[in-house]
């Protein structure tokens, strides 16, 4: 293989790294505290706000049912508004960070679902502020599960930044349709599919690693 | 759920013992939506528990228990009522003062609802954090707490390490660490084995000692109430209908629910072969078949024999049993009265003059 090839491949493995990376933190940030916000104003809960919690609702869904490439080439022109354009890498990361948001916030709230509403009571009977709760109680009991969350986020978003390299987002995905499939070349296509799976398996293993750390059940 | 706030705060020096915990009044009432009419959880109730007494609300499940002690801390916002603990009207605050205010009730738990995420040392460092303690007087106020409870050397032990006992020591621990003045007890030990459960139960008896901590605890077991309570109330159907002193209510309850509580808990039935021979009402060849109970003075005196000497009835034990209920002794005792009517009559007035409750449970036939 020509050096000019491996040069390609592992630009192409960076770009990769960077969207999931820019796209995952992204949506980290802004996903578990929607998540929080999802769990906290159910019904019942510590800052119980059901008409607030039923327009949340609606947006996470309607932003979870939009398939990604739709999502992708629906939002071009707020794409170029935001990164000035609508090829590249930077391109790819804003619909990436769109459709990772609601998944990572459904998560959370799942994960948040999962405490013992006895826990959030002995803590009001401690007399702690909702704030507390959030921060003192329901973060650090729903942490592995958290971890889980990220995980299952990070693998989706290395699957759908391949996609987005099909549009012209670059990155793996972009490399093994140019070169595997325009091109006829299988290595460049098994190449790809084992740096992803690599990768893959890389973030998997270690976000196991992280919730098994966390957990003391 | 707009909770009517009566303004009457208790006046000081009113009692000669400070009420600890005063609920004036206070009911619940659930409601759902689309349905006008709520479920009354709980009736308008009064309960009023002095300063260092521990007082025991007894009931079956579904009775209100959880919803009363609920209230005390506003866990539960009574639909009417007040709740006053320690001179402080609950249902008056603000919920940021109410907050304040609940730094100084402590609370455990059935379940414990220790977080799974810290240990042992955390747990209970958890209600000083949410205070704002400094780090270093968490660390001085946690430890004597941890040797307090016998689990010093559990402190950086995670809660799954435990056991049910070990971690609601924890739970009473942390209970404890913000210097509350009331502790409340929600079916504290009904998670927990007999032994566990007893001695659990010595550690709160402990702290109440130690600590002049005023406890009110719910339970279904009347050995909780036995063991540690100085006044129990019983609860039924979201009231609250009988209370009394301890040893009065387990000498002689006030009501049939009480009387039922009882004879559960003491086990003493007469034997199925003796129930199969009772009749109803006395016949000519027949000896009356009674439970007694006794207590106090009754205990140390010779009642058994004098009756035999002074009404000329013999007895013959069928079931007796000796409780020790705090300071008092309780005896109970299933026995026929062998003699003619009469006597036996004569000998039912003597027990009763003599500060025992005589139940003719029916009769049996003369084996002669």
């Amino acid at each position: 293989m020509s050096s000019a090839m491996i040069e390609l491949i592992l630009e192409a493995t960076l770009d990769t790294l960077y969207m999931v990376a820019i796209s995952g933190l992204i949506s980290a940030a802004v996903g578990i505290p929607l998540g929080v916000l999802l769990n906290v104003t159910r019904p019942r809960q510590v800052l119980a706000q059901p008409a607030l919690n039923g327009v949340l609702g609606i947006i996470t869904n309607v932003g979870r049912s939009v398939p990604f490439i739709i999502l992708m080439v629906a939002i071009i022109p707020f794409t170029r508004a935001l990164v000035g354009s609508s090829i590249g890498t930077n391109a790819a990361v804003v619909p990436l960070t769109i459709a990772a948001i609601p998944f990572v916030a459904r998560l959370v709230e799942g994960a948040l679902n999962e405490i013992p509403p006895g826990l959030v009571e002995a803590a009001q009977s401690m007399g702690a502020t909702p704030w507390q709760i959030i921060t003192r109680v329901l973060l650090p009991e729903a942490r592995g599960g958290i971890f889980t969350a990220l995980t299952v986020t990070i693998v989706t978003l290395i699957s759908y930044s391949a996609m987005a390299g099909a549009v012209g987002g670059g990155g793996l995905g972009d490399l093994g349709i140019r070169y595997g499939y325009n091109r006829f070349n299988p290595t460049i296509m098994l190449i790809t599919v084992v740096i992803l799976v690599v990768m893959v398996q890389g973030f998997q293993s270690l976000g196991d690693y992280l919730v098994r750390k966390s957990d003391h059940k | 759920m707009a909770a009517r706030r009566l303004t009457a705060r208790p006046s000081p020096g009113a009692t000669p013992v400070a009420q600890m915990i005063r609920l004036q009044n206070v009911s619940k009432t659930y409601f759902t939506k689309g349905k006008r009419d709520g479920v009354e959880a709980l009736k308008p109730v009064d309960l009023h528990v002095p300063q260092g007494q521990i007082h025991g609300v007894i009931g079956l499940s579904g009775a209100g228990k959880s919803t009363l002690i609920r209230c005390v801390n506003l866990l539960e916002r009574p639909t009417t009522g007040t709740v006053t603990v320690d001179g402080q009207e609950l249902t008056g605050l603000s919920r940021d003062a109410l907050n304040q205010a609940r730094h100084r009730i402590g609370m455990i738990f059935q379940h414990f609802n220790l977080l799974t995420s810290r240990t042992v040392f955390d747990n209970v460092a958890l209600p000083l954090e949410l205070m704002g303690v400094k780090k270093a007087e968490i660390r001085e106020r946690v430890t004597p707490l941890l040797e307090l409870v016998g689990l010093a050397d559990k402190a950086s032990h995670y809660p799954a390490q435990l056991s049910g006992g070990q971690k609601q020591r924890v739970a009473i621990a942390r209970a404890l660490a913000s210097r509350p003045r009331v502790l409340l007890c929600d079916e504290a030990t009904s998670a927990l084995d007999p032994h566990t459960t007893g001695a659990i139960l010595e550690l709160l008896q402990d702290i109440n000692q130690k600590l002049g901590l005023t406890i009110l605890l719910i339970t279904h077991e009347m050995e909780v109430v036995k063991t540690i309570c100085h006044r129990v109330s019983l609860i039924s159907g979201g009231e609250l209908v009988e209370e009394a002193d301890v040893g009065d209510f387990f000498t002689a309850p006030g009501t049939q629910l009480g009387r039922d509580f009882l004879n559960d808990f003491l086990e003493l039935e007469p034997p199925r072969t003796l129930v199969e021979r009772l009749e109803e009402s006395p016949g000519a060849k027949t000896h009356p078949v009674v439970r007694l109970a006794f207590s106090g003075d009754a205990v140390s005196t010779p009642l058994i024999s004098r009756l035999a000497r002074e009404c000329g009835v013999d007895v013959s034990i069928l079931q007796a049993k000796v409780e020790s209920i705090q300071d008092r002794t309780l005896g109970l005792m299933i026995a026929e009265l062998m003699g003619d009517a009469d006597d036996t009559r004569r000998a039912i007035a003597y027990l009763e003059t003599h500060d025992l409750k005589v139940e003719v449970l029916g009769h049996v036939q003369r084996d002669d």
